[in-house]
């Protein structure tokens, strides 16, 4: 799936990093916890979370995801936006909530099944 | 390479905002140095746990990384409380993080079997209010 079909299906604002809307994904996580994600994601592509700090951003870095989608109409400071520019990551806010974000997006068929 | 390059981090205890930029760096150099992706990504998902542990319990610290051809060493030094039981915090699940933390999206007690998980070889060496002493190596495959 494009990461311009993501922010089309969730009514998402894309606030940086517009260049990159063409590119795939294939996968996605929903979660609050940064522990979390650094512990059981494995290439997955987006992140979808109502979480704003910097370190959003820099875990997305670490694990090599490409989109950041924040739910609940969460707005992400200009600093997170600076830091997800420097690392060409997307970032776009939905009003959806957690649940129905990741719902939405599963529906449309953003899932890697287990090999 | 036939000596190990070596990059040195103050890591500020003071600002959680910040935790995690040495991380970003180690990641940036490892990249240009062609080091292969999957060793990247274990190296700089261990650091990062590591560096945000110094931040939340340790005050901050100092981190030290060794690039040689066949293994890439992280040190991570502080001079923090020390860990009391070190077989406990190795436990999935467990933490002491105040719940401050745990709304900033950390403290959910993975941080340590994070680090072992991600590392081939991890060494905790820990005095009760001196510090601790975290050594990881990743081999390069």
């Amino acid at each position: 799936m494009k990461i311009r079909e993501i922010a089309r299906l969730l009514d998402a604002e894309v606030l940086c990093c517009k260049d990159h809307l063409d590119n795939e994904v294939y996968s996605a996580c929903g979660s609050d916890m940064m522990s979390d994600v650094l512990a059981y994601v494995k290439d997955q592509a987006v992140l979808i979370t109502g979480l704003t700090n910097p370190q959003v951003i820099r875990t997305a870095e670490m694990m090599d995801m490409v989109c950041i989608v924040f739910v609940r109409s969460k707005r992400p400071t200009e600093e997170m936006l600076r830091l997800a520019q420097e690392h060409g990551i997307v970032v776009m806010a939905t009003p959806k909530r957690m649940y129905e974000a990741c719902g939405t997006l599963y529906a449309a068929g953003l899932y890697r099944s287990e090999d | 390479m036939s000596e190990a390059l070596h990059f040195h981090f103050n890591v500020d205890g003071e600002n959680f905002t910040s935790a995690g930029e040495a991380s970003v760096q180690v990641k940036k150099k490892l990249r240009q140095l062609g080091m292969p992706p999957e060793t990247i990504r274990c190296v700089s998902i261990a650091m990062y746990e590591g560096e945000i542990n110094m931040v939340i319990h340790a005050g901050g610290g100092n981190a030290d990384v060794y690039v040689n051809e066949d293994e890439i060493v992280i040190v991570l030094e502080d001079h923090g409380p020390g860990i009391p039981n070190v077989e406990l915090a190795m436990q999935e699940g467990y933490s002491t993080a105040p719940e401050t933390i745990r709304s900033l999206g950390f403290g959910a007690g993975m941080g340590l079997p994070n680090m072992k998980r991600y590392t081939d070889d991890m060494k905790i060496d820990t005095v009760i209010g001196t510090g601790t002493t975290i050594t990881m190596k990743v081999y390069v495959k």
